[in-house]
């Protein structure tokens, strides 16, 4: 466990080199943010009866998103490194430690992902929790759903690095990690919600969308906070997060296995 | 401490002729080569020994470290490593192991070398006494004071290849693995990194097999040589079996790769 720590802790300092990186993160979020709730702003004017989620909780869905953004994007940070690795060769160094592969980026891929949003989600937050309703973040209704809404982000957390892991593995295959990253990165920001939320789909599609495995990542947490998504949906929700979360990491394990059977190291 | 028999590795390597039309074929039908890298590589290797491993690019000495070290499964063929099948029983092997790949960094390039030490301290689960004697001990040797502190990725070259052979010893490993360690570093450099292996293998009794093309590295460290070639072992005994008269190392090692043809 103390490794796991041990990763943690470094990722985290690596991160606070990068001053400069998370306040142009912070700017940046915060336009987008703006314009996408002024977007959506229009859209409810047009015609508030079939805006199918609450005004409000769209706002901190957005907000929310903004926030955790270098937590719950795909693919993005220090990703690179592992791609890196993996078609340079240097990967036989990490193959060099008595630690199994899979652990070790697991943990740092979570690392990375906590330590880059920490410093950019408290800003964010304090900035839009002072907005005027309905634009800024909400409070969530009550401690309960906040309770609910940490444990189901957790989750999201580890599917997303599950499924990263996945394409990890699958750079072992490919060599170069261009295609996979680009399909894996632009099905993964829509069908989270990254774009839009998964309520503004088109029915049927959003039902089929809500069983594929992106849909646990930031589209299960943002909601749940607003209260957007609660009772029985919520827990079928929290329980399809857990399935998929074991679901992608035996995928990504059974990879890993082979791809360790027949590794060739890059470049001598 | 090392045995090694009959062990085989193919890769398969794309190939294609020069030119844009041929890039074009290439991405319906690829033909592909079969390279032995490891052809039936059989050799044992005692306790506290220090060996040589030569042979020209491409001859699969960086192939049989890696097969050593637990990072490729080899094709066919057997290998232990005090008692330890390498690609098998890889987390308990690596634990045991250190390895420098001299091309490569195993530092985290943005922190402080320390950082580092410290990370591999609890991958490895070095308890804190031994980590605190050997980081002192190698920080004398190696004559690291100033870096610790510095980030990895300013450092030179030489100090930073001198970094990377404390991180792989810091847990105190009983053999060690040099991969062309002298790699592009300046004279005073080499002549320290040299000196500091040849100390760890007599104190410590560490085993220590280092390929290199710089055949002074072998002439200070190695009293046995294992030349390989086209994924062969072709010759194995000490510089003296191979060397004739007063000619000097280069000359005897290019002679023999002549007379090998490799």
């Amino acid at each position: 466990m103390k490794k796991y720590l041990s990763f943690f802790r470094l990722r985290f300092v690596m991160n606070l080199q990068y001053r400069v990186a998370a306040l142009a993160g912070v700017v940046c979020q915060f336009f987008w943010g703006g314009m996408a709730i002024l977007a959506f702003y229009a859209f409810y004017q047009t015609d508030p009866a079939s805006f199918p989620m609450d005004f409000q909780a769209t706002a901190s869905y957005i907000w929310l998103q903004q926030g955790l953004l270098a937590m719950l994007s795909l693919i993005g940070g220090t990703d690179g490194q592992v791609f890196e690795a993996i078609q340079s060769g240097n990967v036989v160094y990490e193959l060099c430690r008595p630690v199994s592969l899979y652990a070790m980026w697991f943990s740092n891929n979570v690392a990375s992902r906590i330590a880059r949003a920490l410093l950019r989600f408290i800003p964010v937050v304090i900035v839009s929790s002072c907005l005027p309703a309905p634009f800024g973040l909400m409070a969530p209704p009550d401690a309960g759903t906040f309770f609910l809404f940490l444990l189901s982000l957790a989750l999201a957390l580890l599917v997303t690095a599950a499924f990263s892991l996945v394409v990890y593995n699958v750079t072992f295959f490919t060599i170069s990690d261009r295609g996979v990253r680009l399909i894996s990165t632009s099905l993964s920001d829509f069908l989270m919600g990254g774009i839009v939320p998964l309520p503004f789909f088109p029915e049927g599609f959003r039902q089929f969308a809500e069983l594929l495995p992106f849909s646990c990542m930031e589209n299960v947490p943002l909601r749940v906070y607003s209260g957007d998504l609660s009772g029985a949906p919520m827990v079928r929700a929290i329980l399809l997060q857990v399935m998929w979360l074991f679901l992608l990491v035996l995928i990504g394990k059974a990879l890993e296995h082979k791809a360790l059977k027949r590794v060739v190291v890059q470049g001598g | 401490m090392i045995e090694v028999s009959h062990l085989r590795k193919t890769f398969r390597v794309a190939r294609r002729d020069e030119g844009f039309g041929n890039a074009v074929k290439a991405l319906f039908h690829r033909e592909y080569e079969e390279i032995h890298a490891l052809n039936d590589i059989s050799f044992s290797i005692g306790e506290g020994e220090m060996v040589g491993y030569i042979g020209p690019n491409g001859a699969g000495k960086s192939s049989t470290i890696k097969v050593l070290s637990g990072v490729l499964t080899p094709d066919g063929g057997e290998c232990r490593v005090d008692g330890r099948v390498p690609w098998k029983q890889r987390v308990k092997h690596v634990a045991q192991i250190g390895v420098v790949f001299g091309q490569r960094s195993q530092l985290w390039w943005d922190v402080p070398v320390v950082d580092s030490f410290e990370l591999l301290r609890d991958i490895y689960k070095i308890p804190e006494a031994t980590y605190r004697k050997n980081v002192r001990d190698l920080t004398e040797l190696l004559d690291l004071r100033e870096l610790l502190r510095t980030p990895t990725r300013q450092l030179s070259l030489g100090q930073r290849m001198r970094c990377e052979i404390a991180a792989s010893l810091l847990h105190s490993p009983k053999i060690l693995f040099l991969d062309e360690p002298t790699i592009g570093l300046d004279a005073v450099s080499k002549l320290a990194v040299r000196d500091f292996v040849k100390r760890l293998n007599q104190e410590h009794k560490t085993t220590v097999i280092l390929t290199t093309h710089d055949m002074q590295d072998i002439e200070a460290l190695a009293s046995r040589v294992i030349l390989i070639g086209k994924g062969k072992i072709l010759l194995d005994g000490t510089l003296d079996d191979i060397r004739k008269g007063n000619e000097q190392i280069d000359e005897t090692i290019a002679h023999l790769y002549k007379q090998y043809d490799i």
